[in-house]
């Protein structure tokens, strides 16, 4: 029987938000010419598609690296030295948050709570939680994403 | 009151990864005891159970689902919220990472109740990592049989807290902007794609498969009057022992704060997150129950040296950001109470910033379209209530208290 029915969604989905999400998997942001073609293949207007596109915090309509390190900044990780370890990827990666580096290679950005405050402070590499960080242990966390 | 365990009962103990550790567990006999009554047999057993939601509104589980069954119509669904945006709450993820198997369960029993063949259960993006386990527990009791009657969908939400409420839930379901919708009309009436709908959160599935082994008269007797079952709270913050614990109803705070978590330094603590209450340390022995103080079980804990006003503002912050913006009192209430407590943060703050603080909070709490900005002002309201000195300190430190 359809076995992998949870894992992969049908090809041919009409919604909005899966195909967004996919593409944005592909080819690692939401383009305007991305969006106008979605909009065009399922007959939206372009402001509908992009009211969704810019509604969910996990798209996004400029580029990003090939890693995007997410810093929870929610309470429970802030009172834990969240800034410690911002700064301190600010100053490992060259860039402030809410850049990339000029590689390519990594997106620095802040978000709310997830779902890891018994391992605060934690971050989020692509899929991957990194928590009870420290400062010392941010190095060698990157070099596993090339 | 003890700690126990009903919804954690498999945590630790089975391998999440194995169907057969699950069976040899009781696993899926909750089920085949549901199958063997009729659906009404199995909504009277879950509304005889006192069961109630375990993500913060506390509706009773039996009446949900009957409402939706005996709603008109052959399409229905079940929705699974594991979208767990909450600040400070992990306790469905760990429930899923240690048991997604009784959760399926769950879901099983749930659609065969309420007459849905189809499920869906939503999960934060963030907890992208936990797709593969829990697509391979919903492929293994496909496999087996165990879904004949279903079919399991999971949906990745794509970053917003306002999609762990129900309405916007299902328009993020449907594809479109996580906002809110108008009510009535309610989910079992009129829910996902207009269809008779039951959503449950995590935690409050997990309870069913013991209750259908078990029977409706044993839940019904663990807890209080109205508070039926066990709660699984996450507690973090400023405590030695942080973690998920699960806890009869009606336990007091205080056992779990300090004897389980170890707190030894406390000054306040946030119950039930970013919407939550905001109470003192002489509060502790308030029973966490749904008659007193509950929400969907963050415990969040801060010691002497955090200043309140800052846990407000930051709260609010959160707020002011994830609005869906679609209601005013919610969208602007949560920004200018930014504004104000910023002030405050600077040391700017006014008595009369105190009373617009006060007034925007009744008109959101009345107003607001859902329990996001009806919630919103908790911790403005209960900061001015028990941390007072917070304010004025700061109002006299400026040399403006006219008392
Ligand atoms: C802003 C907001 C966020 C919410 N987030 C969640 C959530 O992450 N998980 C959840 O189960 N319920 C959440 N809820 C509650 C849901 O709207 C709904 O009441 C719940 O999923 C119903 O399930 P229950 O009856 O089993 O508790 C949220 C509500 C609001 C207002
Ligand atoms: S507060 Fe950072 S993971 Fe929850």
């Amino acid at each position: 029987m359809a076995e992998n029915t949870t894992i992969t969604q049908s090809k041919e989905t009409k919604d909005l938000l899966i195909l967004l999400a996919q593409t944005q998997k592909k080819c690692g942001f939401l383009s305007e010419e991305t969006l106008a073609n979605l909009a065009r293949t399922l007959d939206m207007s372009l402001s509908d598609v992009y009211g969704v596109a810019t509604f969910y915090s996990f798209l996004s309509t400029k580029p990003l690296g090939r890693h995007v390190i997410r810093v929870c900044k929610s309470l429970p990780c802030h009172y834990k030295d969240a800034a410690v370890i911002i700064e301190s990827l600010e100053k490992t990666l060259g860039i402030k948050t809410g850049e990339t580096t000029p590689d390519g290679r990594f997106s620095l950005e802040l978000t709310n709570c997830i779902g890891a405050c018994d391992k605060a402070p934690a971050i989020l590499i692509n899929d991957d939680v990194h928590g009870d960080l420290t400062v010392d242990r941010i190095p060698q966390i990157l070099q596993a994403y090339k | 009151m003890p700690e126990k365990r009903i919804v954690l009962r498999n945590c630790g103990v089975i391998d999440p990864r194995d169907m057969s550790s699950y069976l040899a567990h009781d696993g899926f006999k909750g089920l085949e005891k549901a199958l063997s009554l009729t659906p009404e047999q199995v909504i009277e057993e879950v509304k005889t159970s006192g069961l109630r939601g375990r993500g913060g509104a506390g509706f009773p589980a039996g009446m949900k689902w009957e409402l939706t069954r005996k709603s008109p119509g052959d399409e229905k669904y079940l929705i699974c919220n594991a979208d767990e945006g909450e600040v400070g709450t992990f306790k469905d993820r760990y429930i899923l990472q240690n048991d997604p198997f009784s959760l399926v369960e769950a879901i099983a029993i749930a659609g065969y109740a309420i007459g849905a063949k189809k499920g869906f259960i939503y999960l934060r993006a963030e907890y992208h990592y936990l797709r593969p386990m829990l697509a391979n527990a919903i492929d293994q009791a496909r496999a087996k049989g165990f879904l004949s009657h279903m079919d399991i969908e999971i949906r990745m939400g794509a970053g917003a807290y306002v999609c762990g409420e129900e309405s916007a839930l299902m328009e993020s379901i449907e594809g479109k902007r996580g906002e809110v919708r108008y009510r009535p009309p309610f989910p079992p009436t009129k829910g996902l794609f207009g269809k008779p709908t039951v959503i449950n959160n995590v935690e409050t599935l997990m309870n069913i498969p013991a209750i259908m082994l078990n029977g409706a008269r044993w839940f019904n007797q663990i807890g209080t009057e109205r508070s039926k079952g066990t709660k699984v709270f996450s507690v973090a913050g400023d405590v030695p022992r942080p973690g998920v614990y699960e806890m009869v109803l009606g336990s007091k705070l205080r056992e779990l704060v300090q004897d389980l978590a170890g707190a030894t330094d406390i000054k306040a603590i946030q119950i039930g997150g970013a919407t939550g209450r905001l109470i003192p340390e002489s509060m502790l022995d308030t029973p966490l129950a749904f008659e007193n103080l509950l929400g969907a079980g963050a415990i969040t804990v801060f010691n002497s040296h955090r200043d309140i006003i800052d846990i407000v503002y930051r709260t609010m912050e959160f707020l002011a950001e994830e609005s869906c913006g679609k209601c005013v009192p919610c969208r602007q209430g949560t920004e200018v109470m930014v504004e104000t407590l910023e002030r405050f943060m600077h040391g700017e703050g006014e008595e009369r910033d105190v009373k617009v603080l006060q007034e925007l909070s009744s008109t959101m709490m009345l107003t607001s379209l859902c329990g996001l900005g009806q919630a919103a002002p908790n911790p403005v309201i209960d900061s001015l209530q028990y941390f007072k000195d917070a304010y004025e300190s700061r109002i006299k430190a400026r040399g403006e208290v006219k008392v």
